[in-house]
């Protein structure tokens, strides 16, 4: 069998996404890459922004004007969810004792693909999106008694219902911001839908809408599926871990929150006896 | 809306009877001192006694020891989740994090994490099915099988219909005595069902060490927990085995070898470039 009979039939990896061609010199550098048709360092590099690029990779078509304008808003209002939110905490965690850069962002993955503010929240609100679409009797319906699909049961069991904040008072000040400004550019309907319906929405659950509730309706008018719509959250979250993972590294441990009198044994036994029956000093 | 009380009466109060460490004097582990009443104790037994607050007796820790030596410490860097740490090996990264990638690629639905979950579930259903409720086992089966469209989790293999790791592991079970248990028994009942079908469906390694966690009293989420980590012999093997080669060099893949399968090469038009 010749060489290249036996390149043939070689295992590959089979793609929609990405082609290269060899450089003539050596088959294991590319000199071209295509993303789904387009040359992404002859023609995309310098014409497409980092947001349309996002969506070709996933939707393998470029997005139209409202479409790449719907998904910047979204970046930037999931960018940060601030250092409060647990996805961040946990990757300041990791700065602030010293771990690699790549185990902060790890870390930020735990918590941020959580059911409870994290992807896995958005997941579960894409799948009411597609049993409900736009019916708010439907929706009512789904969100009375809410039961998650049984499909994976590695996850924790679901004690809020997803896309509404069960410690909330009212809704909060961004999430209306963001609800507003991304249902008025966007191309389909469900953002603005749950425009006209948050209030009817919250008074079914009796908890505000949060912000995954307003990134999966956003998702649903850009066409993404709900594991593409869960694959972006996360990714879309992880600057502002990033940032401040870094932030903190730098500040050190005594400027980060210890709980120091934050934690209360229920059953502790107290210090051991020691054989004669005085207990161990410290 | 009931607001943010709860949040409120958490705030820099976390009430637990998991633990605390009292620094510079004394850990507390379960309602035990860590230093007195865990002094003696092997880590297994700790890791279980963390997982469930029980302990085991030591031919129950020995089993599960054992077993996990056997059926998934294979330092074979093919496989999914150790090719993970053989990549990052290859890409001269850190074993800690070639390893903590691959435990948490290890939480699959065809192999590990979900898989193991979803085996002890089904293998405690069926036990509750017949031997709990008199309920005949091949109908429990088939309808099991109606209903998920597949054959149920623990049985059947892709590529070759055996497992090679069934035999020894069922030795050990054998010497330490812990063959006969009942859901044991209905794991190796369900397999001669299965075999008569036209499945064809063998007992695989995870429906039969299933069956042995949950004849030693493991729940399913208790078996996903206690199971997160076996794999790491034969991850962090494979990363070493990696690391020590020339860089970039495990599976090199030339262009050629993405096969390509979506449109043709087309040009970014004006009217495609929208944020001016």
């Amino acid at each position: 069998m010749s060489k290249e009979k036996k390149n043939e039939n070689k295992e590959a990896i089979h793609s929609k996404i990405w082609k290269e061609t060899p450089e003539a010199d050596n088959p294991f550098a590319a000199a071209k890459c295509y993303c789904s048709g387009f040359d992404v360092y002859g023609d995309l590099l310098g014409k497409i922004s980092w947001v349309e690029y996002l969506y070709l990779l996933f939707k393998l078509e470029p997005p139209d004007k409202q479409q790449a304008a719907l998904l910047e808003g979204l970046a930037v209002a999931l960018a940060n969810p601030g250092p409060r939110d647990l996805s961040v905490r946990a990757a300041m965690n990791g700065g602030v004792g010293g771990s690699l850069t790549a185990s902060c962002l790890m870390a930020a993955l735990g918590p941020g693909a959580g059911q409870y503010g994290g992807a896995r929240e958005l997941y579960l609100i894409m799948k009411i999106w597609e049993s409900c679409g736009q019916d708010l009797a439907q929706w009512q319906n789904c969100l009375t008694g809410y039961e998650k699909p049984d499909d994976v049961k590695v996850w924790p069991e679901v004690d809020h219902i997803p896309g509404f904040d069960p410690y909330g008072s009212s809704c909060a000040t961004p999430v209306k911001q963001v609800l507003t400004y991304l249902a008025e550019i966007s191309p389909g309907n469900s953002l603005n839908w749950l425009l006209q319906n948050r209030e009817q929405l919250e008074n079914v659950t009796g908890h505000p809408l949060v912000m995954a509730g307003v990134a999966a309706a956003a998702f649903v008018d850009l066409g993404f599926s709900d594991e593409q719509a869960e694959m972006l959250f996360l990714l879309l979250r992880l600057p502002g871990a990033a940032a401040h993972a870094l932030e903190q590294r730098h500040n050190g441990l005594a400027k980060y929150p210890f709980f120091a009198d934050g934690l209360k044994l229920l059953n502790d036994p107290g210090p051991p006896q020691k054989t004669d029956g005085s207990e161990e000093q410290a | 809306m009931s607001g943010p009380q709860i949040l409120l009466e958490k705030e820099d109060n976390w009430e637990t009877e998991m633990g605390a460490w009292f620094a510079g004097e004394r850990v507390v582990f379960r309602g035990l001192d860590l230093f007195t009443e865990l002094f003696d104790k092997s880590w297994m037994e700790t890791w279980f006694f963390a997982i469930t607050g029980r302990w085991f007796e030591q031919k129950q820790i020995e089993l599960f020891g054992r077993m996990w030596t056997l059926c998934t410490s294979y330092p074979e860097p093919r496989i999914w989740n150790n090719r993970v740490a053989a990549l990052t090996g290859s890409a001269r990264s850190t074993a800690m994090l070639g390893l903590s990638a691959a435990v948490a690629v290890s939480d699959a639905k065809y192999y590990g994490g979900q898989a193991n979950l979803a085996s002890v579930d089904f293998i405690k259903r069926a036990k509750q099915w017949t031997v709990d409720q008199g309920g005949n086992l091949e109908t429990m089966v088939l309808q099991e099988i109606k209903e998920t469209r597949q054959i149920p989790v623990g049985f059947g293999r892709p590529i070759i219909n055996c497992d090679e790791r069934v035999p020894p592991v069922l030795q050990l079970a054998s010497e330490l005595g812990f063959d006969n248990g009942p859901h044991v028994k209905l794991a190796l009942e369900i397999e001669h069902i299965l075999r008569d079908t036209r499945y064809r469906a063998v007992l695989n390694i995870g429906g039969l060490t299933a069956a042995l966690s949950a004849d030693q009293g493991l729940s399913p989420k208790e078996f996903y927990q206690a199971a997160s980590v076996i794999y790491s012999a034969g991850i962090m093997a494979c990363y070493m085995d990696a690391e020590s080669k020339e860089p970039g060099t495990f599976f090199p893949l030339r262009c050629e070898r993405v096969a390509y399968q979506g449109v043709g090469a087309r040009k970014w038009k004006n009217e495609e470039k929208q944020l001016e």
